[in-house]
């Protein structure tokens, strides 16, 4: 996954109107009509937030016709958040080693320097 | 090992990300597990699969440090340049990977503040820019993001 892709991607899934529009089409196609019916948005600010998430490649269709159900891409889905997932795991499994490290220096150290009564 | 400190991520400025980490040591110690390179290469970055196969550093102002880690995709390398030392307790250094997923090098400043023989450590990553940062952030580095990978997790589920 090319880093503008990637860029595209996290943007679009910023929003947490477009993320429900994500978890509704992950049930299935949807018209703009179908997708708009759950926000309290006008259907051009939900055609807004599609444009968004066919430009990051997340959603196909609609092209032409506003009634041409969008359907969700769950390849360009799942590159992004699996990505992502590593990353966050990343920090938190270093920061549980340097626990583990510093355990064993403070153990060492304890040894090495037993308190004075 | 499972930590009772968790780690907190806020977004100051435009630019920044800051990590910070309750550990349960004095700042001596975890001052030399983060810069000497015998200590650095058992947990920076070594998660299951990866290891440390290069980790050079020169902690001296305008003195380099070079990490490399080599994992089943293959090597990923990163390194920078020492701007501030204050033994035990500040490095400033700038940051970049070798295959840059943004653009431009970041700033890292690391604090380490001692209490009561615990130590808070706090990690600053400057960006080059606000979609530099926001790019990152999104990749999982502030736990406000946690409510959107719940919801994509769900989606990925139902997929």
């Amino acid at each position: 996954m090319n880093a503008d892709r990637l860029d595209a991607t996290f943007a679009a899934l910023a929003d947490p109107t477009r993320r429900a529009i994500l978890a509704r089409l992950a049930t299935g196609q949807a018209t703009v009509n179908q997708l708009a019916a759950p926000f309290a948005m006008s259907q051009p600010a939900i055609s807004k937030h599609l444009k968004v998430l066919e430009h990051a490649g997340l959603i196909s269709g609609g092209r032409i016709a506003q009634s041409r159900p969008r359907r969700l891409e769950p390849k360009v889905l799942a590159d992004a958040t699996g990505w992502l997932e590593r990353y966050r795991e990343i920090w938190e499994g270093n920061y549980q080693r340097l626990d583990a490290v510093l355990e064993e220096l403070k153990a060492k150290e304890k040894k090495r320097r037993p308190k004075k009564r | 090992m499972t930590s009772a400190y968790t780690l907190q991520v806020t977004t100051p400025s435009d630019r920044e990300v800051v990590m910070t980490r309750v550990f349960e040591a004095p700042r001596r110690l975890v001052f030399d597990a983060w810069t000497k390179p015998e200590l650095i290469k058992r947990w920076l970055g070594v998660r299951a699969g990866w290891s440390m196969v290069v980790c050079e550093v020169d902690l001296t102002v305008g003195g380099t440090y070079r990490y490399v880690w080599r994992g089943p995709e293959g090597d990923m390398g990163m390194g920078g340049v020492y701007r501030e030392v204050v033994r035990p307790e500040r490095v400033v250094c700038t940051e970049k990977f070798d295959q840059s997923w943004y653009e431009g090098e970041a700033i890292d400043t690391l604090v380490m503040v001692e209490q009561g023989g615990k130590t808070t450590v706090t990690t600053t990553v400057l960006y080059a820019s606000r979609e530099v940062r926001d790019a990152v952030i999104k990749s999982g580095m502030a736990s406000g993001v946690a409510e959107s990978y719940d919801t994509l997790a769900e989606i990925l589920r139902e997929i």
